[in-house]
């Protein structure tokens, strides 16, 4: 099959592609965009592996929900460019040496690393074909019992960031009015309307 | 005569073996055949629910809807289409157009892939897919950014509001509908579309998970910007939203894709809640009827919902619907899964074990 490597090459160009544009272009909603559409070409990449179901995951969550709030909050700000570049040579410096030193620390751990031609063959767990085992099943057998502590422990770290956020935003103001709903529904004639029989030429 | 049948015989069998068929082209060709074979019908159901639309709900309004172009009305839709297609498109002066015009593309094609998967009877799909129901979830989750990129790329404030209450509004009601695919999920142990129908041979899941296709119809509504949750066009409030600037062709795509979302949407809720192609029970005169009339069917059900409900209900409070969604539909399908799961495990029902 040639059509294979062809899309391969194809999802891969794009993904570098649109990687490169994330960081390069200027426009904070282009590059979002750009990120968007890296994400949909890893999975992509996901589904040529025979992965469909992270490649699904992948633009679930990832386009599907984290890009959207992304592009939500960047779209509402307000980014100065000229502002944003006011003191660009001063802490070109600062920015060039700790590029630097992570650079230096990528080779370093790249260097030392070797490429094992059997990895497929030397993995804890041999990944089975597809027409024998769906792919959910093997992370399902896979996450939930051999690494079930991590995972569950992987859920509380998120559950604690979003206990966080939800603490650290919270205000209750006073004087404003909320709708109770319960005491909406709870409301009979009786205690909402009083009628007045009123003597012509009185008033009340 | 009999000559000539075997003529006809002859060349049908010629045309079937062709090893034409067996090259890249030729597999390309039959590709490309069957995707038409589904998108013309579709694209011709879509504008025949607009008229549908305009009919029930002039019915409702005791009112006659479209009935000058045609008998009854029936041209109206081609009449709308055309007069679309000759109107100027204008793009704004201070619109970014890439983004733009690259809007309406993306709700119109999106609204498209997803039929990929529809299995329209046993075995009558383009692509059989092992995580079927999470693409349709992945493609239905996508929606919302035609609407953020055309909000933001008309640089114009109402737009803009539109495609902010439309975000919102997507991503709350997504977690809910993600909760009750799950739980038709766990009920039938496959991601696949046509295991889930499957599933349903005895009873469909609407008879059990009653209240999970209530929850699971109402967010299909706020998905697809459906009234009574149609705020990101709320024509009174903010003139018509996100499409605001739009015209001619690229409306028309935006028309066209959100219609056929809709019709998505519908497709989806038959196959998880109402068996799909199946008829609802397994005897003489329902079975005789062929799958893709009983799925055509019950999707034109979903839809006649969708616009009885458009005729009868008044448009959501912003927090009341964010309330809907995050404090009772969230709270309640969590508990579903979890009492379906529990169900399940209690009387030894889990399947594939």
């Amino acid at each position: 099959m040639i059509l294979k490597p062809l899309f391969f090459y194809l999802f891969s160009f794009v993904t570098i592609g649109a990687a490169f544009m994330v960081i390069s272009s200027r426009n904070p909603v282009h590059s979002v965009l750009f990120l968007i559409l890296a994400f949909f070409n890893s999975a992509g990449l996901f589904v040529l592996l025979g992965a469909e179901f992270l490649a699904m995951i992948l633009v679930v969550v990832y386009v599907g929900a984290v890009a959207v709030l992304f592009l939500f909050v960047v779209m509402m700000l307000d980014v100065d460019f000229a502002e944003l570049r006011q003191g660009f040579l001063q802490y070109l410096p600062v920015g060039a040496t700790i590029g630097l030193v992570l650079m230096v620390e990528l080779i370093a751990v790249l260097a030392g690393t070797v490429v094992n031609a059997n990895v497929a063959a030397d993995a804890v767990t041999p990944i089975p074909p597809l027409a024998e085992k769906s792919n959910i099943e093997a992370i399902g057998a896979l996450l939930y019992t051999k690494y079930i502590y991590f995972f569950q422990t992987a859920g509380l770290v998120l559950l604690v960031a979003m206990i966080g956020a939800i603490v650290l935003t919270l205000r209750h103001k006073e004087g404003v009015k909320r709708q109770n709903v319960a005491a909406q529904v709870a409301r009979t004639p009786e205690t909402s309307i009083e009628v007045v029989q009123v003597k012509s030429g009185k008033g009340i | 005569m009999a000559s000539f049948v075997d003529w006809i015989v002859g060349w049908v069998d010629w045309f079937v073996t062709w090893t034409f068929w067996d090259s890249y082209t030729g597999q390309g060709t039959i590709i490309v055949a069957q995707v038409l074979a589904v998108l013309a019908p579709l694209l011709l159901a879509v504008a025949y629910l607009t008229y549908a639309e305009r009919k029930v709900i002039g019915a409702m309004q005791l009112r006659k809807g479209p009935n000058v172009v045609g008998w009854f009305g029936l041209l109206q839709p081609i009449a709308d289409a055309a007069k679309l297609l000759f109107k100027e498109t204008i793009l704004p002066a201070g619109a970014n157009r890439v983004i733009f015009v690259a809007a309406p593309m993306v709700t119109f094609i999106l609204a498209m892939i997803g039929w990929a998967v529809i299995p329209f009877g046993e075995g009558l799909v383009l692509s059989d897919l092992n995580v079927g129901i999470l693409y349709l979830f992945a493609i239905s989750s996508l929606g919302v950014y035609g609407v953020i990129m055309s909000g933001w790329a008309s640089n114009s404030k109402y737009p803009f509001l539109g495609a902010l209450r439309s975000a919102a509004q997507m991503v709350s009601y997504e977690v809910s509908m993600g909760f009750v695919i799950i739980t038709v999920l766990i009920c039938v142990g496959s991601l696949n579309l046509t295991d889930i129908v499957m599933a349903q041979k005895t009873v469909w899941f609407c008879v059990p998970l009653l209240p999970m296709f209530v929850i699971f119809f109402i967010s299909t509504l706020a998905e697809t910007n459906r009234s009574p949750f149609d705020l990101p066009e709320g024509e009174s409030e903010i003139v018509a939203g996100f499409f605001l600037e739009y015209s001619s062709m690229t409306f028309a795509l935006f028309f066209l894709g959100e219609y056929a979302s809709m019709l998505l949407m519908g497709a989806m809720t038959s196959i998880l809640f109402l068996g799909g192609w199946l008829p609802p029970i397994d005897i003489a005169p329902f079975n005789w009827i062929p799958g893709p009339i009983w799925f055509f069917g019950k999707i034109a059900a979903c839809m006649f919902v969708f616009l009885w409900v458009r005729a009868t209900f008044p448009r959501y409070r912003y927090d009341q619907l964010m309330r809907l969604g995050w404090k009772v539909f969230l709270p309640f399908s969590l508990l579903w899964v979890v009492l379906t799961a529990g169900f399940l495990f209690a009387f030894d029902l889990v399947p594939n074990r």
